[in-house]
């Protein structure tokens, strides 16, 4: 086979805020072959799109490739003048962004943008980049191939956008694709329907691809070869079976151990408790204005029933748009629900957060998704985690003091962080924070509305892990929302599955995807990626049902 | 002038003769409103549109390609003009113009005359100092805003997207840009163009232009109130015109709102 692209000693710097070069590709090399799919896997910050952009002779603005060679088809695109590299780009080299949602112009029509390719290198006549974009559409899937691309971008879902992305880049017939986390938006439904577009058409048309994601197990699923990277620096190189399966360094293997966080191991308390820390009738909650019948314009969680013993965890499983998070603001009462009952540790809890007494805010604490929004951005840790002391505990002086230095303990990060502003930590040591501020209080629950959603996975793994230390030290239950599977059966006891606004099902985590469960669960299970080769062209899905529940997503 | 009735009903009479185009005698010489202010509005009108033709496209330009530019000097030199012409009043703008042009070169006269057009070379004449004056101060605040709202634009993805697309620099800003920076672009200059409302009554009076600002100014000299009452109703509706245009403008090229 002939290599398509080289990749010699590549660097690229970049200039930070205080004007200082920082080096974040180090002497990367690696080649692509005609025909190959080479998948770019680290955490973020590795410089996985940084290297991917490379290849198109792109670097983002403040960036700078000071280094080295990337040649494509004998052209090094480094050295290359800018009016050579626009011709390749789109044309022979094409890229899938991340998220195409935000990459698709949002005041013009579909179909203008996917045949802009062939008007911007003219090599096809408008009429006939036309036609070609309908059969594309139809080879990716998309429904209603004739009009689809007459609709503006906000006019389709996540699923199809990301597909006519992909129709985009397939409008030059390009030798190398360039794949940007093209799924990680997406529900894991539809993840299975756009990826086995994706290695339909590169096997169909002998493309040649990069996949650059930081899922291991989608990469399985799609790429002959791994580079593994971490912090700007090739850590391994091999076969797709040979890294999954005998990883050779160690980081690669904390990747992989990664991915199916251990269960959670109760050391023979395996009796329930009997009393109930958090009860809920009847919960409904939405957005909106009240209409007459009562309820929200928007109803997002419809009557839902929950139930949480002491020291128990449970895990709210869905997809997006399915109402986890309302319920989770509902309970915590930041979100009053338009009805139901809140029973918490044995009394009925006002709906408005307004009217609860200082004791319930105490007991009950809400962890968020993003801690860099949660943070306020202008105080120390030190101020962020004085705040509910005082607050709740009226501490002061040296006491609160004291006590800040216990709670970094418990959650495992090093005293000095409290002088400190939140813009200075790491995304996971936020997320600690975060957890430390909600500890603050004592609290008897806490809901955790997609706390390592945002997280890379070895350092979601350590937030699990954390978790788990808590409950056993504290005494805690959670309220465990988040979309992914295998992060709630890490840690929870049961585990509610819910579908446009209604819990459909709650089981034990090892019974989720039964043959006896509730049709949506077994897709659900089924959808989640495996760490497996062959586990995508394995996967045998009823059309209808996929269909079925995607329609009542939609509506 | 119904000064024997009750505010109110002063008040709704005004408003229903501003509806039906009666706006009252002045007090000062007994004349219709309408007669007096007639002629002056076209005068104004016209002084404002030809600012407006000079200083729309000229802004629109000159910050378009400050933000493609951004960092270098010409961007520089523009952002520094732009701060500095915002910051000097109108008043001594025109003053110095007046100064430079008129008293030292004698090139063009220091007052604008209208009786005195003859040709179109009178009229360019006539025109240019107060046209400059304005032009000057509002297009500061355009380019300003226009190159604002390009910046921003231009680091969407979307953008990025283009460019990996293999799109030229130029296909970048125009095609892909600019379409989304309308709504703020037009609301920026909808905004300048009020602002030369205001700015039209300080010009106006200092090169004597026989336009409805000057009138005004001159209802205020001589407690003229009806004739102050109509003047300012007229900038209010000049004012509500441009921004309802420049919302019309910004709904129509966003496809979410449309």
């Amino acid at each position: 086979m002939q290599e398509l692209v080289k990749v010699r000693e590549l660097k690229v710097d970049a200039k930070t805020d205080s004007g200082r070069l920082v080096e974040i590709i180090r002497n990367v090399s690696f080649d692509i072959f005609a025909g190959e799919v080479v998948a770019l896997i680290g955490e973020s910050g590795s410089g996985k799109t940084t290297i991917a952009l490379t290849l198109m002779g792109y670097a983002r603005p403040g960036c700078r490739i000071s280094g080295g060679q990337v040649m494509f088809d004998d052209r090094d695109l480094v050295i290359l003048p800018e009016r050579e590299r626009a011709r390749l780009r789109g044309n022979e080299i094409a890229y899938i962004p991340q998220s195409a949602a935000a990459a698709f112009n949002p005041a013009k029509k579909i179909i203008d943008q996917v045949t802009e390719v062939g008007a911007i290198h003219k090599t096809i006549s408008m009429d006939q980049a036309r036609i070609k974009a309908v059969a594309l559409f139809r080879a990716l899937a998309l429904p209603d191939p004739k009009t689809i691309g007459d609709r503006y971008p906000h006019q389709v879902s996540g699923g199809q956008l990301q597909r006519l992305a992909a129709a985009m880049a397939l409008m030059s017939d390009p030798k190398l694709l360039i794949f940007d986390e093209p799924t990680t938006a997406l529900d894991v439904t539809t993840q299975i329907e756009v990826l086995r577009a994706f290695k339909a058409v590169l096997a169909e048309r002998n493309i040649a691809g990069v996949y650059v994601s930081h899922d291991l197990a989608v990469v399985a699923q799609i790429a002959d070869r791994i580079i593994v990277l971490k912090n700007g620096e090739i850590q391994e190189v091999g076969k797709t079976e040979q890294i999954i399966k005998e990883p050779v360094h160690s980081y690669t293997r904390d990747l992989i151990s990664a991915v199916e966080p251990a269960s959670l191991r109760r050391d023979g308390d395996t009796t329930q408790s009997d009393s109930t820390i958090l009860e809920v009738r009847n919960l409904v909650a939405g957005y909106g204005a009240k209409t007459d019948d009562g309820l929200p314009q928007v109803v997002a969680v419809k009557s839902v029933d929950i139930n949480i013993p002491k020291g128990r965890n449970l895990g709210v499983v869905g997809e997006s748009g399915s109402g986890k998070s309302t319920l989770a603001r509902a309970v915590a009462g930041i979100l009053p629900a338009s009805s139901g009952t809140i029973i918490f540790d044995g009394s009925e809890l006002a709906l408005d957060v307004r009217q609860r007494s200082r004791e319930a805010l105490r007991q009950l604490q809400i962890v968020f998704q993003y801690a860099d929004t949660s943070l306020n951005p202008a105080r120390s840790i030190e101020d962020i985690l004085a705040r509910p002391l005082q607050f709740y505990h009226r501490m002061n002086g040296q006491s609160c003091a004291k006590r800040i230095d216990q709670l970094l303990d418990m959650v495992q990060l090093p005293r000095t962080v409290k002088f400190r502003l939140p813009s200075e930590l790491s995304g996971g040591q936020k997320q600690r924070v975060n957890l430390a501020r909600a500890l603050a209080a004592e609290p008897k629950l806490i809901l955790c509305d997609e706390v390592t959603s945002a997280l890379d996975t070895v350092v979601a793994a350590a937030i699990i892990d954390l978790l788990k230390e808590l409950q056993r030290e504290l005494e805690l239950s959670y309220l465990f929302i988040s979309h992914d599977l295998s992060t709630v059966r890490a840690i929870c006891d049961d585990v509610a599955i819910m579908l446009s606004g209604e819990k459909i099902e709650q089981t034990p985590p090892e019974k989720i995807g039964c043959p006896d469960a509730h049709p949506y669960s077994q897709l659900l299970f089924a959808s989640v990626p495996k760490l497996d080769t062959g586990w995508l062209d394995a996967l045998v899905q009823d059309p209808k049902l996929t269909e079925a529940f995607a329609r009542r997503k939609g509506d | 002038m119904h000064l024997n009735d009750p505010a109110i009903i002063q008040f709704l009479k005004w408003l229903g003769g501003l509806l039906t185009g009666d706006l009252g005698r002045s007090y000062s010489n007994n004349m219709p409103v309408a007669d007096l202010i007639g002629r002056r509005l076209v005068n104004t009108l016209e002084l404002g549109l030809v600012t407006a033709i000079v200083s729309v496209p000229l802004s629109l330009a000159l910050g378009i390609a400050a933000a493609i530019n951004q960092g270098t000097v010409y961007d520089r030199v523009v952002s520094t003009l732009t701060v500095g012409f915002i910051s000097v009043p109108e008043f001594l703008i025109a003053t110095a113009a007046q100064l430079i042009f008129a008293v030292y070169l004698k090139w063009l006269p220091a007052l604008s005359l209208a009786a005195d057009i003859n040709s179109i070379g009178d009229l360019l004449r006539i025109y240019t100092m107060p046209v400059i004056t304005l032009i000057l101060v509002n297009s500061a605040q355009m380019i300003r805003m226009t190159r604002a709202a390009v910046i921003e634009t231009l680091h969407t993805p979307y953008v990025e997207m283009a460019l990996l697309k293999g799109a030229s620099r130029g296909r970048m800003v125009f095609r892909h840009a600019v379409p989304n920076t309308l709504g703020p672009i037009f609301n920026a200059i909808a905004l300048s163009l009020s602002y030369l409302l205001g700015g039209v009554i300080i010009v106006e009076s200092i090169f004597n232009y026989p336009g409805i600002a000057k009138l005004m100014v001159d209802a205020v000299a001589t407690r003229d109130l009806p004739l102050i009452q109509s003047c300012a109703m007229i900038f209010c509706i000049g004012y509500l015109v441009l921004v309802t245009v420049a919302d019309i403008v910004a709904i129509l090229s966003n496809p979410r709102l449309r």
